[in-house]
């Protein structure tokens, strides 16, 4: 049983009602889950939300979960904490645990200009070289796509991070902006500097620095990611505990989550670049039980989406290593998951896309509207949403 | 109760490890014990020196050892050393907080006790093991794999004169390693405290530096011992406080 202190006023009486086809949704409504202001003073919360302040006042998660049930058509506003009264006990919630590395290191191009470099994800096994986008003069007070372009780097090119120094070996033809880049050094001198040197990246709808360890899941573990895989961050263990308490089984894998914007038009719209991932055997056996048991695999976070819907496209059902470059929409065919947490995504942008295979267009359009009206917070430190076919709406919320 | 015997048990061969103090004294001992049993341990101490060499020589008699220098006491450190520890040997499945500060030498009687100093001894022996704890643990408790030691002392529960600062410092780490042990005991972690008693150390020639180096125990056969709780949970169920020289469970 899941203690609700906050959830004090909730209106059930749509919940109650029998379920209603997909493409019409209703949304009920409590009250604001906390004193953040009133949705209309925090108005323009989608928009810009500075929310970083607040934000790490609270708890990890206290944060709001707007709930997409997709098989009746219906929006539920809840928190965090009630994730494990939404869903069956029997279901399969997959997560990435994936910690996320201080990606951004400053320093000067060949002519002494200014730069940032933001690494884009694990090093290459075979050349030990690292992709990386560069990016020019600023830092993240600037919104990524009003960066200044960095000067053109060709190979050969030196790069100066302080006392760390890389070269470029190759550059994208997708992007000038995306390198291959070679440290002059290796292994755990290499991850020295990296940690000393490198923060994390940052965010211009934040309003200060954020330090590595806010960037961190609670249960991560091998530091894969170049940015937070954050569907995964308001899961405190105390909803975690509750999630296994109601005997939803809890499984991971490990997604090298990578960079969400570049300031390159061109590169952007080439998101997600291909991502590594790592399946142990145990939770490629728990997706398969489940299944074969008509149980459902929730993933957490559009990572897990893409590491599990990209195993089972190269038949990997054995779990295992590999990369996937896989671009899921609403036309895809889901072969491995039945429900996605996410963060709250805004049509256009490629998450929202994905979100696509989960709901109907109508039923994603619908929540997004409510997202707004009820003034959900968006970006890497927001709110988040739970897309399931079927959602279980416990005594506590009936009584 | 044998199946939860045989899933609580730490096969210490393929296993990753974080031993901090690990330069000398216990903490270098229990980290060559680790990583001669066939863990792969990440060694972490202040200075860089003595702790290459430590790595060095466990790399020498065929061991899997990475030297990452840090100081636990420092906020600002824990989160890199965690990363850089999960990168180097995977996720972390043994953590030894071992690291530990007695404060100025000689010790002295609380009235003549800096605050400052009971803030360091303070900051390093709990706030430092609570820190690396929280973000090593939450992977343990997802995995449900995991054993975390912290090193106490009997200063923890004597009230020795001129110990206060140190013996205060453990006692709360002592509580601590109860309440961990008491909250992740449903996630399959196991949480330690182990009084290692009077080791012929460093730390405890700065503490007595009179005392009688033969009456003091070889921190390898204390290392040896700490592995073997550390391997077997029917020798140490989680939450217990084990105690030199016989480490017995007290009923």
């Amino acid at each position: 049983m899941i203690a609700s202190k906050r959830h004090v006023d909730v209106n059930v009486g749509a919940d109650d009602q029998p379920p209603i086809p997909a493409g019409t949704p209703t949304a009920t409504t409590s009250k604001p889950l906390r004193s953040r202001g009133s949705p209309a003073e925090r108005g323009d919360a989608l928009v810009h939300d500075h929310v970083h302040e607040k934000r790490t006042g609270y708890a990890r998660d206290d944060v709001r979960l707007l709930a997409i049930d997709s098989h009746h058509g219906r929006l539920l506003d809840r928190a965090a904490a009630d994730l494990p009264a939404l869903l069956r006990p029997g279901d399969l919630l997959v997560l990435n645990d994936a910690a996320t590395l201080p990606a951004s290191l400053v320093g000067a191009a060949p002519s002494g200009a200014e730069i940032e470099i933001r690494l884009a994800g694990p090093p290459s096994r075979e050349r030990a070289t690292w992709p990386a986008v560069v990016f020019g003069p600023g830092d993240w007070r600037t919104r990524t796509e009003d960066r200044a372009p960095p000067e053109p780097l060709v190979p050969g090119d030196v790069v100066h991070l302080r006392d760390l120094s890389a070269e470029i070996v190759a550059v994208s033809p997708l992007s000038p902006r995306l390198v291959e880049l070679r440290f002059d050094r290796a292994g755990g001198a290499l991850l020295a500097a990296l940690y000393r040197l490198g923060r994390p990246v940052q965010y211009a709808h934040q309003d200060r620095d954020l330090a590595l360890w806010t960037v961190q899941t609670a249960f991560a573990g091998p530091p894969w990611a170049v940015e937070m895989p954050s569907a995964g961050r308001p899961l405190s263990w105390h909803v975690l505990s509750a999630l296994r308490q109601t005997g939803i089984e809890l499984a991971w894998l490990t997604h090298a989550a990578g960079l969400s914007a570049t300031g390159d038009p061109a590169l952007d719209a080439a998101l997600p670049l291909p991502e590594r991932y790592h399946i142990p055997a145990a939770t490629a056996a728990a997706a398969l039980r489940a299944r074969a048991e008509d149980r459902r695999v929730i993933a957490v976070g559009t990572t897990v989406v893409r590491a599990l819907e990209g195993a089972a496209r190269a038949g990997q059902w054995a779990g295992g290593t590999g990369t996937t470059d896989l671009v899921i929409g609403p036309d895809s065919e889901l072969r491995a998951v039945h429900g996605v947490v996410s963060g709250i995504h805004a049509p256009g942008e490629s998450h929202y896309r994905l979100l696509g295979a989960f709901a109907p267009a109508s039923l994603l359009d619908a929540a997004w509207q409510h997202a707004q009206a009820a003034g959900y917070l968006r970006h890497e430190l927001g709110d988040f949403c739970l897309i399931a076919p079927g959602l279980t709406l416990r005594a506590r919320e009936l009584a | 109760m044998a199946e939860r015997l045989y899933r609580s048990c730490m096969h210490i061969p393929h296993t990753s490890s974080l031993v901090t103090g690990a330069s000398r004294g216990l903490g270098r001992a229990i980290a060559r014990r680790l990583a001669a049993a066939g863990s792969r341990v990440v060694l972490v101490a202040r200075e860089v020196e003595p702790l290459e060499r430590t790595a060095a020589e466990i790399r020498a008699a065929g061991g899997i050892a990475h030297a990452v220098a840090a100081d636990i006491g420092d906020k600002d450190a824990i989160y890199p050393l965690a990363g850089q520890a999960a990168a180097l040997v995977g996720p972390i499945d043994i953590l030894v907080n071992n690291a530990s500060t007695l404060g100025p030498s000689p010790l002295r009687l609380l009235l003549d006790t800096e605050c400052e100093d009971l803030e360091r001894a303070l900051a390093v022996n709990l706030v430092g093991p609570f820190r690396l704890s929280k973000a090593i643990a939450g992977s343990m408790a997802l995995r449900r794999r995991g054993v975390v030691l912290n090193v106490s002392s009997d200063a923890a529960v004597e009230p020795y004169p001129t110990w206060g600062a140190y013996g205060a410092s453990k006692a709360a780490l002592d509580q601590l390693s109860r309440v961990w042990a008491a909250e992740l005991a449903e996630h399959g972690v196991r949480v330690l405290s182990v009084d290692p008693g009077e080791m012929d150390t460093h730390m405890h020639a700065e503490a007595i530096p009179d005392a009688d180096r033969s009456t003091l125990a070889d921190p390898d056969d204390i290392a040896a011992r700490v592995v073997a709780m550390i391997a077997a949970e029917e020798r140490a169920p989680t939450g217990v406080r084990l105690v030199a020289p016989r480490f017995e469970v007290q009923p």
